[in-house]
C-alpha cells in the first residue's frame, strides 16, 4: 500500500514532515487538581492529576520523596471497534509504566516527601500517537496542578515508510507494520527521557528518524508554552492583576 | 501501579554512594570494564526449544511450545508468537506471586516486541490451513535468580530455547485436502522454525550524575541508576526494537553512541548463541542417529541407544528429576530401565520394573530415572567402567544373540548388564549392524515385563515380548 504519493502527500494529505493540527484545553476536570486535554489530529486525551496528596498505601509511602502513580486507560469507544477489557490489559500495563517513569524524570519529588501523585490519563479517541498525546496531556495537567518540575516533557513520533521518514503517524500509517519511533524530550535541558521503537530499522536511518521525531517534540513544546503562557495570562486577569 | 512492596530490598545509602562514586572513577564494583558483559552460559535441555541462560548470577530458562490454533483474523495466513513471563518469588523477594508486576509486563512486551514486529521468526512457514489453523509458537520465561538486567538474559534464553525449538510435522490429507494429521516425533522428524535473524538485548544503565553509562548492570547498580534503556539489535547492523521508558534524560548523541556499543555486543551475543546451538544440534542428531536402525536382538540396541542418550544428557548436565548418583550408576540404571526385553537377562526385567513408571515410549523422554541404584542391589555400586570395558573388550563383540547366552549363564546378571553398556557404547557401530533385523519396537515396558522374568529368559526376540 502507497502511504506516500508520489506528489509527495500521506493519506491524509499531509506532508511527510508535518505534524498533525494540535490543540490543547486546561482545566477540563474541575475537581482535580489539575486537568488538561491535548488533541493531535483525531487523537483526543485527557489527563488528571490529584496530588500532592497523602499517601493512600501507608507501606508504599518513601521518606524523601513523592511517589508518583499513573493509569492509562482507552475508553471502549475510542478506536474503531468497540473494544472490551482494556483496563489491566498488558499494554495498558506498559503505557502506564512509560508515561509514569517519564514524568517521574522531570517532577521534583523530592520537594514533596511521603506524598502522593496521581496522574490519570484517558484516550477518548485513539488514531495513532496515543502515548506522545497522553504525555503531553499529563504534563499540561501537572503545570495546571502546580506541581513542580524541573522541565515539561513532550513527545512525538515518527516512522519511515516508503523509504520516507514520517512525522507524526496516524493508526493507518502505524498499523502498517513499520517502524515507529516514539521519543519523549525535556526541551530546555535538550535531554532525551523516552524512546521507543519497534520493528527492524538500520541504525543511520534510526539516526534520522529519531531526529525528526525530535524536532516533532520541539514543535510541540513551542505550541505547550504558549498554551501555559495564555493560561497564565487567563489567571492573572480573573485575579485582577 | 504498586511496585514497591513493603519486603522489597532497599539499599543502605552508604552502599549507595559507594557505587556512585567508584563509577565516577571508572569502576564497577565487580570489576568489569564499563562496557562489558557478565559471563556468559547457555545450557539447553533433553527437550527440543528449552533452554538456560546464566548472566553472571541473572538465571532464566524458557520453553517454547507449539499448538494449533484458529489464526486472527486480520492475518489468516501466519502464525503467532506470544511470549509469556513468569517472575519466580525465589528469584527476588519483590516479586509475588500471581498477577505479573508492571516491570515482567515491560520485560514480557520488550522481547515480544524484538521478536515480533522485527520479523525474526517466518511466521508465514507456521501456517497450515491458511484461514483455519495456524500454529502458535508460545515461548515462556521462567526468572530464577534475579541477578540484575534480566532482559538481556530473558532475551537469549528465548532466542537459544527458539533456535532449538522443532515443531511436529504435519500434512494435510482427506478428500478435500482439509484434514490435518499432525505426526507424532518418533514417526516423522519434527521441523525446526524458520528464523531469519536473531535480534539480540543490550541493556545500558544511565547513572544519576555526570552522564555515566554502564552496559549489563547488576542488581545494585540497577537499585543505584538513574534510568536504563535496552536496546534490540542483529547482526546485520538493524534495530529491531529500542526501550527506553522514562527515567534519566540522557543527550542524544550519548543515545547513539550506546547504540553503536551495543552493535558491536550484538555480533558477540549471536555468535555464543550460534555456537551454542550448534553443538546442541551435533548432540541431537547424534542421538537420533543410533535410533534408526532396526535391531536383531532387541536388548544390546536398546541398550545402545539408552546409552548414548544417557551420555549426551549427562553432558548436559541439567534437569535430572532428583537424580543423584553418579555417573556410573546412572549408566546402569539406565541400561537396566530401558530394557524392554532383556530376554537373557531376567534381572534387567526386574530392575525395569522398578524403573517402569519412569520410562516412556522409545521417542519420547527416555530419562525419567527414578532414584539411585536400588537399595536391594548389592552389586549396582562399585564397578569400574574401565575394567569392564576391558574385559569385555578382550572377549569381543560377537553376535549379540551369543552374547545374551553368555549372560544368562552368568550369576552376576545385573553387573554383565552394567558390561554390556560400556561395551555398546565403545563399539555402538558394531553392535547396530549385528543387530539388524531384530524386534523393531523394543520400546515400551509393560506390567507384562515386569511379572514374568523367567520366561524371557527363554523366549528370545518373540514378538510377545515386544513392548506391547
Amino acid at each position: 500500500m502507497e502511504y506516500v504519493s508520489p506528489e509527495g502527500l500521506r493519506i491524509d494529505g499531509r506532508r511527510p514532515l508535518e505534524m498533525r493540527k494540535l490543540h490543547a484545553e486546561m482545566g477540563v476536570v474541575a475537581k482535580a487538581d489539575g486537568s488538561a486535554s491535548f488533541v493531535m489530529g483525531n487523537t483526543k486525551v485527557i489527563a488528571a492529576v490529584y496530588g500532592p496528596r497523602e499517601v493512600q498505601n501507608r507501606s508504599q509511602q518513601m521518606s524523601d520523596q513523592a511517589l508518583v502513580r499513573c493509569e492509562y486507560s482507552m475508553a471502549n469507544f475510542s478506536t474503531g471497534d468497540r473494544m472490551r477489557k482494556q483496563k489491566g490489559d498488558r499494554r495498558s500495563t506498559e503505557i502506564s509504566l512509560v508515561i509514569r517513569q517519564t514524568l517521574e524524570a522531570c517532577i521534583l519529588t523530592h520537594l514533596m516527601p511521603r506524598s502522593q501523585i496521581d496522574i490519570y490519563v484517558q484516550v477518548l479517541q485513539a488514531d495513532g500517537g496515543t502515548r506522545s498525546a497522553c504525555i503531553n496531556a499529563a504534563t499540561l495537567a501537572l503545570a495546571d496542578a502546580a506541581i513542580p518540575m524541573r522541565d515539561i516533557v513532550t513527545s512525538c513520533s515518527a516512522g519511515y515508510l516508503n523509504s520516507t521518514p514520517l512525522l507524526d503517524l496516524n493508526y493507518v500509517e502505524d498499523s502498517a507494520g513499520g517502524p515507529d519511533v516514539t521519543v519523549g524530550i525535556l526541551p530546555k535541558m535538550d535531554k532525551v527521557t523516552l524512546l521507543q521503537m519497534d520493528s527492524k530499522l538500520p541504525i543511520d536511518i534510526f539516526e534520522n528518524v529519531m531526529q525528526l521525531a525530535i524536532e516533532g517534540c520541539k514543535a510541540v513544546a513551542t505550541y505547550i508554552q504558549e498554551i501555559l503562557l495564555e493560561n497564565t495570562k487567563q489567571l492573572e486577569y480573573h485575579r485582577g492583576v | 501501579m504498586e511496585q514497591r512492596l513493603a519486603n522489597a530490598w532497599r539499599m543502605t545509602v552508604n552502599e549507595k554512594k559507594f557505587i556512585e562514586t567508584a563509577l565516577l572513577s571508572g569502576l564497577r564494583i565487580d570489576g568489569r570494564n564499563l562496557y562489558d558483559y557478565r559471563k556468559l552460559t547457555i545450557n539447553f535441555g533433553r527437550e527440543d526449544g528449552s533452554s538456560e541462560v546464566l548472566l553472571g548470577q541473572t538465571r532464566v530458562m524458557g520453553f517454547v511450545t507449539s499448538q494449533l490454533v484458529q489464526p486472527y483474523r486480520d492475518r489468516p495466513n501466519e502464525g503467532t508468537l506470544s511470549v509469556f513471563t513468569e517472575f519466580s518469588p525465589m528469584a527476588d523477594p519483590s516479586f509475588e506471586p500471581g498477577r505479573p508486576s508492571e516491570s515482567a509486563v515491560e520485560l514480557g512486551r520488550v522481547i515480544d516486541r524484538g521478536l515480533r514486529e522485527s520479523r525474526a521468526v517466518d511466521m508465514e512457514s507456521l501456517c497450515v490451513l491458511a484461514g483455519r489453523l495456524v500454529w502458535a509458537v508460545r515461548i515462556d520465561l521462567h526468572i530464577l535468580d534475579n541477578g540484575g538486567n534480566l532482559v538481556d538474559t530473558a532475551n537469549i534464553a528465548a532466542l537459544a530455547a527458539l533456535s532449538t525449538f522443532r515443531r511436529p510435522d504435519c500434512s494435510l490429507g482427506g478428500e478435500d485436502g482439509q484434514e490435518v494429521t499432525v505426526h507424532p516425533p518418533d514417526a516423522r522428524e519434527p521441523l525446526p522454525l524458520t528464523i531469519h535473524h536473531l535480534p539480540v538485548a543490550v541493556t545500558f544503565a544511565f547513572l544519576s550524575s555526570e552522564s555515566i553509562v554502564v552496559l549489563d548492570p547488576t542488581h545494585q547498580e540497577e537499585a543505584v541508576m538513574g534510568g536504563r534503556m535496552t536496546a534490540t539489535l542483529n547482526t546485520n547492523g538493524d534495530i529491531c526494537a529500542i526501550q527506553k521508558a522514562g527515567g534519566e534524560g540522557v543527550p542524544q548523541s550519548v543515545v547513539m553512541q550506546c547504540l553503536r556499543i551495543a552493535a558491536t555486543k550484538a555480533t558477540d551475543i549471536t555468535s555464543k548463541i550460534k555456537e551454542a546451538v550448534e553443538a546442541y544440534n551435533t548432540e541431537r542428531s547424534l542421538r537420533k542417529i543410533k535410533r534408526h536402525p532396526v535391531p536383531n536382538v532387541s536388548a544390546d540396541v536398546g541398550r545402545v541407544k539408552e546409552n548414548k542418550n544417557l551420555s549426551f544428557n549427562l553432558k548436559d548436565g541439567d534437569e535430572f528429576s532428583g537424580n543423584q548418583m553418579p555417573k556410573i550408576s546412572q549408566l546402569k540404571l539406565e541400561i537396566r530401565g530401558n530394557d524392554p526385553q532383556s530376554d537373557s537377562v531376567g534381572g534387567n526385567t526386574g530392575i525395569g520394573s522398578n524403573m517402569k513408571g519412569g520410562i516412556t515410549s522409545k521417542g519420547g523422554n527416555t530419562g525419567n530415572f527414578l532414584g539411585g541404584p536400588s537399595s536391594w542391589d548389592p552389586y549396582s555400586k562399585g564397578i569400574d567402567p574401565n575394567l569392564l570395558r576391558s574385559s569385555l573388550a578382550s572377549r569381543g563383540v560377537s553376535v549379540p544373540s551369543k552374547k545374551l547366552e553368555d549372560l544368562k549363564r552368568e550369576k552376576h546378571i545385573i553387573s554383565e548388564a552394567k558390561t554390556e553398556v560400556p561395551s555398546s557404547d565403545n563399539k555402538p557401530t558394531s553392535l547396530i549392524i549385528n543387530s539388524e533385523g531384530g524386534l523393531p519396537t523394543n520400546r515400551k515396558k509393560t506390567l507384562k515385563d515386569a511379572v514374568k522374568p523367567k520366561h524371557k529368559r527363554k523366549k528370545r526376540g518373540s514378538a510377545s515380548t515386544n513392548g506391547s
